[in-house]
């Protein structure tokens, strides 16, 4: 009996090693969504403030665009922040769902740290995050010039996400009529 | 040409790690001197060629040799010099780098300094030691070389993240550093230990100073860790729960609690297979927190180079040395004699509920952390832990531990009785039941849970300072020699648990009291704030070394007096950076935070953090506590050993 006690802590570690491993096949950032291909379930989202722009379902289509989903509250947001305010200047398409957030908060953080949204809904109860499958901020989506949802990436997007992956498929999108 | 040398230095210590793994442990098994003395020599040997290593690279960034492929992608020539030599452990090959350098200078110190261990016992710890050496020389040489060229070289490099440009980095990853690679001494004498089949008292002797010494800077790493967080990132907060800072917390947590029980192993012989084990899990903690910064398998904010292929890598390492070091613990560990008895109510009794404590609290951060992975595992659902899970669960334990602080100190080892100990406390309990009686008159009902900590704090405080006045008042006769001859680890031991009762203090005021407000201010415009008058006076653009930064000047007024504060954005090359204006008074800060333009004006953001310095002055006077403990005489390291019959000897066979 003594002895399974003392066994305990390297069973433990072999289940906690077992985990650690599956888990890291499993790449956090890469989620497939049960979107892809299909078009954005349609929403319409108020300002943050009544100066701004809203958003909805249809503001999203003509040109291919970047949803970005973010939150005031959102620690790796801010880290994201950044590219986002880069790729504004370059001239991207971006549009933003403020998610689980109060308008005014929204407002504040885009106004200390600058706003790289053209357009920006706020998702005050979640819900239209949930109808999209949102499970956290930062998200986003791109989406193609006939609102359909290309390709989902799951936390913030680096200069490296950006560069390998979501700027070819922009491309291409543009490309496409 | 200096790049080739640390590579040839580092494939040499790699080669003498691999040497110090075997040689020192088949000497210690045949009892041959030859082979022993040869262990020591590898250990101080490794420890030149690695820090000779760790020179080159760090004069490469001094030289801006950009034709080193790492010194390009995280210095330039604009970047100040303090920087760029911080910039060698700013990357994940730099800081890897800088971990098996502080390894091999622990290694060293034992091998230098450990003359007065049994030479088989030295000898196994170097070997231990050297296996850890090579695996993480290894890790480096084969994943994440430093020292790769890049022809052509580019004239220019790029930057060091920006939020890493700051005196706080320069000591904040090798404080880190360390204390978690400290444990890793513990860690091998436990490994050792339980080779050799017994744990005696100059075991315990030697165990303690080195735990501490891992303990100390890991205590000043995590409170200047949390301190940088807090001035540089501009999101006004002391502690997130991130992945990246309960890394830190969970070898701290265990680190403590293996300090207070190698204190009763070293002094009654009791709860040894416990201390063995604690060792251990401590270290691996250690290691589990470098494979998540380092693996990207959770998000952070803090994960600045992740790659899946080194976090394989490291999980390699960590299921090779815990789960032999586990898998030695269950089969050796029984064999261990338990050491003395004591009564429920003793000294012994108090820590080893500390300990209890202090490991769920290790295990519920634990599972705060990683739970996301293993839900994601089991159900396929992604969920984020954030404080509310830690608030829900790491308080209602740490607070009744906090509690208990001030009871354990004032027990008597073997057995004591609760209604003696209880009078013992009775002026400690008399300041913090004063101190509560005065917060609830000023503050009400309505503020309970901040009466409450502050009681607590008080508490904390008073008993801490009750440690050594106890012993003075016993020798008021001649008060004179009884300081005197009072010894540091006693001021220690009250220094660091008056830092707890610090710390309590300021997370009690910034939780129960703090404000914050967003507004858009023009020059010239003043707002009431917190008790405050802020006038913005200006804003310009200035030109930094390296940057280009919006300075707001505020004019503030407050129950204090006036002073002009400086907030800054600063826009580096690649990304933004807030530097908040801050003013610190030792009742509350004054924290504003400058973002964009808008509307002629700027948006700012102003945060009243009433009594938050005490958090990191707390933080800070606990690692000066253990400091004040390791210099006391009887713990200091190499002081010869007039060793007693050994305590514990195997037990015979079942």
């Amino acid at each position: 009996m003594r002895r399974i006690l003392f066994l305990a802590p390297i069973l433990l570690l072999v289940l906690v090693l077992a985990g650690f491993g599956v888990g890291l096949r499993r790449d956090p950032s890469i989620l497939p969504s049960q979107l892809i291909g299909k078009p954005l379930p349609a929403f319409s989202l108020p300002p943050l403030s009544p100066d701004r722009a809203g958003l909805a379902t249809t503001d999203l289509a003509g040109e291919p665009v970047l949803l970005n989903v973010f939150a005031s509250w959102c620690v790796a947001c801010r880290v994201e922040h950044p590219t986002l305010m880069r790729l504004k200047a370059e001239g991207v398409n971006i549009a933003g769902l403020d998610w689980k957030d109060e308008p005014a908060d929204g407002a504040g953080w885009l106004g200390q740290n600058g706003d790289p949204y053209a357009r920006t809904g706020n998702d005050r109860t979640g819900r239209a995050g949930i109808d999209m499958g949102v499970s956290g901020v930062p998200e986003t989506f791109v989406v193609d010039r006939r609102g359909r949802v290309r390709y989902r990436q799951v936390g913030p997007i680096t200069p490296e996400v950006w560069a390998e992956t979501i700027a070819p498929l922009m491309a291409k999108l543009r490309a496409e009529s | 040409m200096l790049a080739e040398v640390g590579q040839f230095a580092l494939i040499l210590a790699f080669v003498i790690s691999l040497v110090q793994a075997a040689v020192p442990l088949v000497g210690a098994h045949r009892g041959d001197p030859v082979l022993m003395a040869l262990g020591r020599a590898a250990a101080l040997l490794q420890a030149w060629f690695v820090a000779t290593a760790f020179v080159c690279l760090a004069a490469s960034y001094v030289a801006c040799d950009f034709s080193v492929a790492l010194v390009a992608q995280h210095s330039n020539t604009a970047q100040p010099l303090p920087y760029r030599i911080a910039a060698t452990w700013g990357s994940h090959e730099g800081s890897m780098l800088l971990w098996v350098l502080i390894l091999a200078i622990y290694g060293g110190a034992v091998a230098r300094f450990g003359g007065t261990l049994r030479e088989s016992l030295q000898a196994r710890v170097l070997g231990v030691q050297g296996l850890i050496g090579a695996m993480f020389l290894g890790f480096i040489l084969f994943t994440s070389n430093p020292f790769l060229r890049l022809s052509p070289a580019p004239l220019e490099g790029t930057e060091l993240n920006p939020l890493l440009q700051d005196p706080g980095l320069v000591s904040h990853p090798p404080l880190l550093y360390l204390g978690y690679v400290g444990f890793s001494v513990a860690f091998a004498f436990a490994v050792a230990a339980l080779i050799e089949g017994r744990v005696d008292a100059a075991w315990a002797r030697w165990v303690r100073p080195w735990v501490l010494a891992a303990w100390i800077p890991l205590t000043a790493g995590i409170t200047l860790g949390s301190l940088w967080a807090y001035y540089e990132l501009g999101w006004g907060g002391w502690w997130f729960w991130d992945p990246v800072e309960n890394a830190s917390l969970m070898p701290w947590l265990l680190g403590t609690a293996l300090l207070h029980s190698a204190l009763v192993l070293e002094r009654r012989g009791a709860l040894v297979s416990w201390t063995i084990l604690l060792a251990i899990l401590t270290f691996s903690l250690s290691l589990i927190g470098t494979f998540l910064v380092r693996s990207g398998i959770l998000t952070s904010v803090h994960s600045f180079a992740v790659d899946p292929e080194r976090g394989v890598y490291i999980l390699g390492i960590i299921a090779a040395t815990t789960g032999a070091a586990l898998a030695l613990y269950a089969w050796r560990a029984p064999a261990l004699r338990t050491g003395a008895l004591f009564a429920p109510v003793s000294r012994e009794g108090g820590i080893t509920l500390n300990n209890l404590v202090l490991v769920v609290l290790a295990a519920t951060v634990f599972f705060g952390t990683f739970s996301p992975v293993f839900i994601e595992i089991l159900r396929g659902d992604k969920i984020s832990v954030g404080p509310p899970y830690y608030a829900r669960t790491f308080a209602p334990l740490a607070v009744p531990l906090l509690a208990l602080v001030v009871l354990g100190p004032m027990a008597n080892w073997k057995r004591d009785r609760l209604d003696a100990i209880v009078r013992r406390v009775r002026i400690p309990a008399a300041i913090a039941g004063a101190a509560l009686l005065i917060a609830l008159l000023a503050g009400g009902w309505r503020t309970l849970v901040a009466v409450a900590g502050l009681g607590l704090a008080a508490w904390l405080v008073a008993g801490a300072v009750a440690i050594p006045v106890r012993r003075w008042w016993a020798g008021r006769a001649y008060l004179g020699r009884s300081i005197r001859t009072t010894p540091p680890a006693i001021f220690g031991l009250a220094l660091a648990h008056a830092g707890l009762g610090l710390l309590t203090l300021g997370v009690t005021g910034v939780t129960a009291w703090h404000q914050d407000t967003v507004l858009n201010m023009q020059p010239g415009q003043s707002v009431a704030f917190a008790g405050r008058t802020v006038a913005l006076q200006s804003v310009e653009m200035v030109q930094g070394p390296n940057y280009q930064a919006r300075q707001a000047r505020f004019e503030v007024k407050g129950p204090t007096g006036s002073y002009t504060l400086i907030g800054e954005r600063r826009a580096y090359a690649s990304s933004q950076t807030t530097e908040a204006a801050i003013h610190v008074t030792p009742l509350g800060n004054l924290y504003i935070s400058v973002g964009d333009e808008a509307d002629g004006g700027v948006v700012v953001r102003m945060w009243s953090h009433p009594l938050i310095m005490w958090i990191w002055t707390g933080g800070f006077l606990m690692a000066f506590g253990g400091l004040v403990s390791l210099s006391d005489r009887r713990l200091r390291l190499g002081v010869a050993a007039r060793a007693p019959a050994p305590v514990l000897v195997p037990a015979a066979a079942e």
